[in-house]
């Protein structure tokens, strides 16, 4: 399971990179397409440091990686990582699916049907 | 029994879990009416629950705990805010100290279940989860994670008794 594959510090990294509008608007435009730190502190409305920072969040997130190509410092999505975000998120059904099929148990014992 | 649909609403932070049962509505009720029923299912194998109020009345309180397997009780509330015998019912469901205290900084969430009935004497349940804030919902998926693990873990165990 892939989950298996992350730490406790992981969950926490990842849901904090993720619980900021801003920097899930970045990850969403370099998911589509790799962009310089330049060009993407064009689309907010606040300063290149600003943008510095929340790329350095979801860098440390391991959901972005950067590389520095000349004078430029490109941003790309790290899909990989994405995917177990989202597969995280898919986890909190678990909990439910898990309740569902206990009282689909308890049903069937007051009704004697052997399971 | 299945579950049959789950929906996940980013913009309004609910989760929608509808699922059908072969038991009738007043039968699958009894799920939640009955406490001693209400626990066999609310928490994960490994994570027993005992409902130690349970009163499914506007206005009434349900409180609860979990037993973990070292001992580790986890203590949790419900606020009755609506109830439609055999129907709905609506609660804010949070966390408390081991006195019963609500605690603060662990979230709330807004659960609503409805039941419908199915045409066949079976029953259509819907439970939506309402968070407050994304960070809340994000509190509460890193939990629930860990409680779909030991989901899991449990069946392993059980998977490997009968081997």
């Amino acid at each position: 399971m892939v989950v298996d594959e992350l730490s406790a510090g992981d969950v926490d990294r990842i849901f904090h990179a993720l619980a900021d509008a801003t920097r899930r608007d970045i990850l969403r435009q370099v998911m589509i397409t790799e962009s310089s730190v330049s060009a993407l502190a064009r689309h907010y409305p606040v300063s290149l440091t600003a943008v510095q920072k929340h790329v350095a969040v979801l860098e440390e997130a391991g959901l972005v990686s950067k590389e520095r190509r000349g004078r430029e410092l490109r941003v790309r999505a790290e899909i990989t990582a994405v995917r177990r975000a989202m597969q995280l998120l898919e986890q909190y059904e678990a909990v439910w699916r898990g309740r569902v099929d206990r009282m689909s148990a308890v049903l069937d014992e007051h009704e004697g049907v052997p399971r | 029994m299945t579950v049959t649909a789950v929906a996940r609403d980013h913009s309004a932070l609910t989760l929608t879990v509808d699922a059908t049962f072969d038991a009738a509505p007043a039968r699958v009720w009894l799920l939640w009416a009955d406490p001693r029923q209400l626990e066999r299912w609310w928490g994960p194998p490994v994570y027993p629950a005992t409902f130690v109020e349970h009163q499914l009345v506007v206005g009434g309180r349900c409180t609860y705990f979990m037993t973990g397997p070292e001992g580790d009780q986890h203590h949790g509330w419900w606020e009755v805010e609506s109830v439609d015998p055999g129907r709905s019912f609506e609660v804010r469901d949070g966390f408390a100290d081991g006195e019963g205290n609500v605690n603060p900084d662990l979230p709330v969430t807004r659960m609503r279940v409805e039941l419908s009935d199915r045409g066949d004497g079976g029953t259509k349940v819907r439970i939506v989860s309402t968070f407050a804030t994304l960070e809340q919902l994000e509190q509460l998926v890193a939990m629930g994670m860990e409680e779909g693990l030991q989901v899991a873990m449990g069946q392993m165990d059980a998977v490997l008794a009968d081997a």
